[in-house]
């Protein structure tokens, strides 16, 4: 088993996801370098926050033209598990391997604080280890998160269950008061009709510890590990 | 070419021009022995220039406590350098964007932050942390200075919104820039003075770390050492930055100086942060300095003078943004995101490799020479041709006059009347609240990543110092648990403090981040400076500056915490009026094991409330003349008067070293320390941090109501202790010499009362206190966006 997490120019979240693989989980992981089509191997990718090529254009909109992205295309295509965290996420949504585009925040500020999303579906490689309708606190560090697409596009992803995390309340409740950035009904993470990509806007990769004021991140990467346990397995 | 020597014939009106006075040019002369040329003069404008060379500070600094067994290095270099333990050193410096942040705020705030991002990693040093230290004018109508008083005017609805305007850009930039870049900005503090309308104060403070080898200075070593210019192209932005904008003070033309302002790109710093670190461990690179404040010319010369070697660059090799460039201009621009590194001959290839990788600019320009003489060529063409270490270190000195201010008439009038039997306590609290020094920063705070790098342990407000533990300090402790240090670091000042008496106020300046980094469960061991001053040439600002420097200095070597780097801000005046004398201090601690950090939240009800004292119970205060100086009389009566408190620094002493063996025993729940605003403040905002518990105290001392509420007496702390804990913590407090009072309990309703000699002084539910207090900011600044 063996994490992958890219670097872009501009990436500022590589090294937490890194170390939250690598120093918590106790996985195997390795960088990958942008301009890299090799990816040496790995069994999940991880296109971690930031601003890659600093967000100049838009979130995201250069960093799908990097040569990595042509291989990770290939590699989600074929079934592998991508997860887009934050820039990551928009750069999914800009390579269209994942639906929805993403907008200003409604305040039009950048916001940092811990918020609470709920988690959906756990028919997934990324929710399994989770309880459907477990609440998360987990920190949302962003600008552009504003997740928007078409009545086709939202009704799709309903129908497929691949909304796989809504804002919510710290009690658990819908109205807009857990929405911290005007996204369209509260959605805050997704995946694609295949399950095998999935992008969020909170950082899972920050709140993997107690002592950093929440563990409910980990939940996520212990789903990846044992999606690729059973995967390791189904080959054997 | 167009570089011939004498494009331009300098005069003496054009050196006056560039602020090069006629003694300043005499000195010229004499180092060049001929006229410069206008390059050269341009060269020596800046490097004189009050910003690059401190001529008016000089002899006062010199003063300070610098040396320490922990320092590896001291001011001189890019930032201060201290040793933290398991190999591991510290960086760590603040500085100030005043000027620029006022004529364009959000691209003068975002370049101090590079700025000083850049000093941390050209040591050699990751950086991990930032604090801002943050000043402005009244942004509402509440909480005027009366007129009767010096500083006290009435401050116009035209006035209120420029400031706002200057505080949403400034703190857009400074989001902008940290969230970019990557670091997480932790903490720092904001306070509003009418004084700083028209110069608000923008100090960074930026912390890194290194492994205790890898740190790099700025010394040009090795003749024939190539030396790479990295980095961002150049461009004319930024010329003068240093001479015109920093070095002098505001008109009512100033803001025809915006082009002046350098334009920030945290993306490219990101870079550059990445490509010059892995640069360094290529072991490839010799010396390594940022082009801040005078760019090209700063970098080149000191390089140079600290290592006492010569420097020979070409301009035309130069990566330039624009053409037509003249030599004169290409050494004073001062764009952002570049660096000068010397790198060893024969290993160029290795260390302009990793540049490219990064997709940065990194050209070889020149090369290290013999003899100290810099020479600067344009296209092989002699540009200017200067002595480097007269230039850098044999500029003007100068000892101004100083003068005590005619010393102020007060009366007893003047001072804060106690009329609390008269006076609605609970409705002059909430007032305190919601005035914007006291109240929740979370608008602001939520603008900055405080997250990001996974180290924050305390982000903004959680606890009384920002605390980020180190992941390359990771042990197996002696229960074969694993353990981090943490670093701790809180920014303080006091401006109004220091206007009513510069050495006190500095003083308590000390003592309080002093006192904050204690409060989160550390030790302080060093200290940085960012001294805010008006002009050096007036002399009661002159003396204003040397009792700061007394007062920082005497605190600094009596609370164990040498002065490590810093800077010097002069000529903070508009219109012929100066700021409050500010000088910032940024105090850094460590703690050896970092889950014993300290947060102010009350934990659990029942446990009991402890006022822990670090002074002689036998001394007296002057109550009134003492509440004059506080947030309280500046809020409810528009009183800005009378003296700060006494200080004692032993008993700040004192209670710093109760604070840290109490976090390190593991024995208190919760820890803040009294300062603005008073005990009560203090109480509630330990309620606040916490959910859904409360506190009942009950409070006997002999002294007027709002002064025992309200008073900002120094050498406070209050901790929550759980009853099995109670009778060691009061032990230890003994063992320190330090008064603890058992005030009253944390309780699980949402309410706080105060009791003052058996009357409830202050009776109130939370949420109506904590309304006021959480939203205020965000109401005043509602619509700005």
């Amino acid at each position: 088993m063996k994490f992958g997490v890219v670097v872009f120019p501009g990436s500022n979240c590589d090294h937490d996801a890194f170390y939250a693989i690598g120093n918590i989980l106790h996985k195997p992981v390795e960088f990958i370098w942008h301009q890299s089509q090799d990816l040496a191997n790995c069994d999940a990718v991880v296109l971690p926050g930031g601003f890659s090529y600093g967000d100049y254009l838009r979130t995201g909109a250069i960093a799908r033209f990097s040569p990595v992205m042509k291989s990770i295309e290939k590699f989600a295509n074929s079934g592998g598990m991508v997860l887009g965290i934050c820039n990551g996420f928009q750069t999914l949504c800009e390579a269209g391997l994942l639906p929805g585009a993403m907008m200003r925040n409604s305040g039009l500020r950048f916001i940092c604080r811990h918020v609470h999303i709920r988690v959906e579906q756990t028919d997934t490689p990324f929710t399994s280890a989770a309880r459907k309708g477990q609440i998360l606190k987990i920190p949302i560090a962003h600008s552009d998160g504003c997740y928007t697409a078409d009545e086709a596009d939202i009704a799709e992803l309903e129908k497929n269950r691949q909304i796989l995390f809504h804002y919510t309340t710290p009690d658990g409740s819908d109205d807009a008061a857990g929405n911290p950035n005007g996204s369209m009904h509260n959605i805050a993470g997704i995946c694609n009709r295949e399950r095998n990509v999935a992008g969020l806007m909170p950082h899972p990769e920050r709140v993997v510890e107690s002592a950093l004021g929440s563990a409910d991140g980990l939940v996520i990467f212990k789903s990846m590990v044992e999606a690729l346990v059973g995967a390791a397995k189904a080959t054997a | 070419m167009a570089t011939a020597l004498t494009e331009i014939k300098v005069t003496p009106e054009i050196a006056a021009e560039h602020g090069v006075t006629a003694e300043e040019y005499a000195r010229i002369q004499k180092i060049l022995g001929r006229d410069p040329n206008i390059t050269e003069l341009g060269i020596f404008s800046v490097m004189w220039s009050e910003h690059c060379s401190y001529k008016s500070s000089k002899v006062h600094l010199k003063r300070l406590p610098t040396r320490g067994k922990l320092v590896v290095q001291g001011p001189g270099e890019n930032a201060g350098v201290v040793d933290i333990g398991d190999g591991l050193v510290a960086a760590f410096k603040i500085e100030s964007h005043n000027h620029p942040s006022y004529v364009e705020p959000f691209q003068g705030a975002t370049t101090g932050v590079g700025g000083i991002l850049r000093d941390i990693f050209t040591m050699g040093a990751r950086p991990i942390a930032v604090l801002d230290s943050l000043r402005f004018g009244s942004i509402t109508s509440d909480g005027d200075v009366d007129a009767r008083f010096a500083c006290g005017a009435k401050t116009d609805p035209a006035t209120i919104a420029t400031n706002r305007r200057i505080l949403d850009g400034v703190i857009r930039g400074v989001g902008h820039y940290g969230n970019c870049f990557g670091v997480p900005t932790v903490g720092g503090e904001v306070g509003f003075e009418p004084c700083y309308s028209q110069n608000p104060l923008v100090n960074a403070l930026a912390l890194g770390i290194a492994r205790k080898e890898e740190i790099f200075l700025a010394k040009a070593k090795g003749i024939g050492n190539p030396v790479i210019y990295v980095g961002a192209k150049t461009g004319r932005d930024g010329i003068h930055g240093a001479s015109l904008l920093a070095s002098a003070e505001f008109t009512e033309e100033s803001q025809q100086k915006r082009p002046n302002v350098q334009v920030g790109d945290p993306f490219v710093e990101k870079l550059l942060l990445e490509a010059c670190l892995e640069a360094m461990r290529t072991g490839a690179v010799v010396a390594i300095q940022d082009m801040g404040a005078a760019g090209l010319t700063c970098s080149t010369m000191e390089m140079a003078s600290r290592g006492g070697t010569g420097i020979e660059i070409d301009l035309a090799k130069v990566p330039q943004r624009e053409t037509g460039m003249t030599p004169y201009e290409i050494m004073l621009s001062e764009s952002q995101e570049r660096m000068l590194l010397v790198a060893e001959k024969g290993r160029e290839r290795e260390v302009l490799d990793v540049f490219k990788k990064w997709g940065l600019d990194a050209v070889v320009v020149g090369t290290v020479t013999e003899g100290g003489l810099a020479v600067i060529r344009n296209h092989g063409a002699i540009a200017a041709q200067i002595p480097a270490h007269p230039l850098a270190e044999e500029g003007p000195v100068y000892n101004r006059p100083l003068a005590a201010p005619a010393p102020r008439v007060e009366s007893e009038k003047d001072w804060f009347a106690f009329t609390a039997e008269k006076t609605n306590l609970t409705e002059n609290f909430k007032k305190l609240l919601a005035s914007p020094a006291i109240a929740s920063k979370r608008w602001i705070t939520e603008q900055y990543d405080t997250s990001v790098r996974t180290n924050t342990l305390a982000g903004p407000g959680a606890s009384d110092a920002a605390i980020v533990r180190i992941k390359e300090s990771e042990k197996n402790g002696p229960d074969g648990k694993k353990t981090m240090r943490g670093l701790a670091l809180a920014t303080d000042g006091n401006g109004r403090w220091c206007q009513l008496n510069p050495r006190v106020g500095a003083m308590h300046a000390v003592a309080e981040a002093a006192r904050n980094v204690a409060a989160s469960g550390a030790r302080p061991i060093a200290a940085t400076n960012c001294l805010n001053f008006g002009s050096p040439e007036k002399p009661e600002v002159m003396w204003q500056f040397s009792q700061a420097i007394d007062g920082i200095g005497e605190a600094c070597t009596a609370l164990g915490t040498p002065i490590t780097g810093g800077n010097v801000s002069f000529y903070n005046e508009t219109l012929g009026k100066s700021i409050y004398p500010t000088p910032i201090i940024g105090i850094l601690g460590i703690l050896d094991d970092a889950s014993k950090a300290l947060k102010i939240a009350f934990r659990n009800a029942g446990d009991t409330i402890v006022l822990l004292d670090g002074a002689d119970s036998s001394s007296s205060p002057d109550t009134r003349r003492e509440l004059s100086s506080s947030e309280y009389a500046k809020t409810v009566s528009g009183i800005v008067a009378g003296e700060p408190p006494a200080i004692d620094l032993f008993a700040e002493k004192r209670l710093i070293d109760c604070l840290a063996a109490l976090a390190t025993e593991g024995a208190v729940q919760s820890a803040h320390d009294v300062s603005d605003g008073g005990l009560a403040v203090t109480l509630a905002e330990s309620c606040f941090a916490a959910n859904g518990l409360g506190a009942s105290i009950s409070f006997n001392e002999n002294v007027p109501a709002e002064y025992a509420l309200f008073g900002e007496r120094g050498a406070r702390a209050i901790v929550s202790v759980s009853p099995t804990n109670l009778a060691a913590v009061l032990a230890t407090a003994r063992q320190y010499n330090v008064g603890a009072q058992e005030l009253g309990n944390v309780t699980g309703q949402s309410s706080l009362r105060i009791e003052l000699k058996g009357h409830a002084a202050i009776d109130s539910p939370l949420d109506a206190l904590r309304d006021v207090w959480a939203d205020s900011l965000e109401h005043a600044l509602k619509g700005i966006s």
